[in-house]
């Protein structure tokens, strides 16, 4: 297998701040990777230096094209879509035109108009409310908005920052489904950052653990989620 | 009656002025955040562009198209040069860019055209509009314009993709680079339309206020006051403000004892104050419904 995304030795600084130290993982294409962590272990800085939201320096390397340097947009454009922390939904616009923005950098106008029904088939409650704003719809709405919008792009990898974060528990296991479903049948790579550890191990096949900026554990998820002492000591279920 | 239908018509008439000005006002802000200080500046030295092709022979509209397309590269330029480096600035240092750029812009105009009052074409003739004698053919144009500027932006940013961007990088720059919009660029092709309306503005006021480079300071103000009162986050409501402004203006002078003239400006601006007491986001501001 090759690796899509491979991120070398990473350290991010928020002003004199150091918050990732020589962080090293690599995806490989097709796999649903979560990362996982306590609360400022990192996690989020880690999305955010790959779609360079924050001063990092190290390598990462995307299909083998190095991205340090690159504008968001243009990191964006190679087809990695970055679902947010809260989402990102852009409220006061509707949900259509939620989606449209999705696939804004994309050219083939009539697969865009498919795309957008396709995305009313795995989200049917995005299509009874297709011209409210946005900004009325409930949090799981709202996240399988910004999951769809995600899609949109027809990424090769998705990134998603706790996408469970403030949701019902019904709500994240239908998300969670979702995801499995679009990472099998679209190929889509998914890198899935979650406090929820007991969730995300269930639906990923790789998992990192990641403490105080570093990476102190990998593996299958399976084994990760069968081993009792990293399961007390970083995930704490 | 026919008195007060006429009053009502002169201020459209004026309020198409208001409108077109408060339009780009609300461009601009949509894009930045900030009121441009220095946008009746750039209407008017666009004007006197307009108005030297002509001195050189080329005709009325070949001279319009060329302006807009000046305006247009120029207000790009002034975003790069200018504003760019400033976008992360302190509000004050924007206020104080805004300031010079409408100091040197202003002293510019003056150094290559002088001060004296000079006379500006209008494409639609002067004769009184349909008989009355309030409303001539050129204040009848200025609004059909006005209207149709509004319809046009309005298409633009509802029905194409390069409008649906520029909102985005407006309503949330960080979400629109997630999904690959270059912010950067949209802030400036907001520039560059604000600025061709603006300067739209200047060449369909320089008939009735005469080309000088000071003759935007009181249209600007007007321009400002309109985008308040529709709400500054809405085109819509600024052109319909600019119109309101026109009329109450109108009104205030024909009919309130001892306001005439002198007072019609104070007096509207003191209705703005009050809507505004009443409604913060302006007539037409954007209301956001959010759940939480």
């Amino acid at each position: 297998m090759t690796h899509l995304l491979n991120v070398k030795d990473l350290r991010a600084y928020y002003g004199q701040v150091q918050a990732l130290h020589g962080l090293s993982f690599s995806l490989n294409e097709g796999s649903l990777t979560t990362l996982l962590g306590a609360n400022g272990a990192g996690k989020t800085t880690t999305l955010r230096a790959i779609c360079n939201m924050v001063r990092s320096t190290g390598g990462i390397e995307f299909d083998g094209k190095p991205l340090n340097n690159r504008s968001t947009e243009s990191i964006v454009r190679y087809g990695i879509a970055h679902v947010p922390q809260g989402r990102g939904t852009f409220t006061t616009m509707t949900v259509e035109e939620n989606l449209q923005l999705g696939a804004i950098t994309r050219k083939d106008s009539t697969n865009i108009v498919a795309d957008i029904e396709r995305m009313y088939a795995h989200f049917p409650v995005l299509k009874q409310r297709h011209t409210q704003q946005a900004g009325t719809l409930s949090g799981g709405e709202q996240q399988m908005l910004a999951v769809a919008r995600a899609l949109m792009l027809r990424p090769r990898l998705m990134l998603l920052d706790e996408p469970s974060f403030g949701l019902a528990p019904l709500v994240v296991r239908d998300l969670f489904g979702i995801l499995g479903k679009i990472n099998r049948e679209d190929k889509v790579t998914i890198l899935v950052v979650e406090q929820n550890a007991q969730l995300a191990l269930e639906l990923a096949d790789q998992a990192y653990v990641i403490e105080t900026g570093r990476i102190v554990m990998s593996g299958k998820a399976k084994d990760i989620a069968s081993n009792e002492d990293i399961r007390k000591s970083y995930l704490g279920y | 009656m026919e008195l007060f239908t006429n009053q009502i018509l002169a201020g459209i008439a004026t309020g198409a002025i208001y409108a077109c000005m408060a339009l780009a006002v609300v461009m601009i802000y949509q894009a930045i955040d900030h009121l441009n200080f220095a946008q009746g500046e750039m209407a008017m030295f666009a004007t006197f562009i307009s108005w030297q092709l002509m001195q050189w022979g080329v005709p009325y509209w070949g001279a319009f198209v060329l302006t807009l397309i000046f305006a247009f590269i120029g207000g790009i330029a002034i975003e790069r040069i200018l504003f760019k480096p400033l976008a992360k600035a302190p509000i004050l240092t924007n206020v104080a860019g805004f300031i010079a750029l409408f100091a040197i812009i202003n002293s510019c105009a003056g150094l290559i055209w002088d001060f004296t009052i000079k006379q500006y074409p209008t494409p639609f003739g002067s004769a009184p509009f349909l008989g009355s004698q309030l409303i001539s053919t050129h204040q009848a144009g200025m609004i059909g314009v006005t209207v149709l500027l509004l319809v046009a932006l309005f298409f633009f940013f509802q029905y194409t993709r390069i409008g649906l961007a520029m909102r985005a990088a407006a309503a949330l720059p960080e979400s629109a680079r997630l999904v690959g919009i270059n912010t950067s660029w949209m802030i400036a092709l907001g520039w560059g339309m604000a600025s061709a309306i603006g300067a739209i503005a200047g060449m369909l006021i320089a008939p009735v206020v005469f080309l000088e480079p000071n003759m935007m300071g009181g249209v600007l103000i007007y321009g400002f006051a309109a985008a308040v009162l529709g709400g500054l986050t809405s085109p819509f409501g600024a052109v319909v403000g600019g119109f309101l402004m026109g009329i109450f203006e109108n009104l205030a002078g024909t009919y309130i004892p001892g306001v005439g003239n002198e007072l019609k400006l104070p007096i509207a601006l003191a209705l703005i104050i009050s809507v505004l007491v009443v409604k913060p986001a302006g007539l037409f501001g954007r209301h956001i419904v959010k759940r939480v």
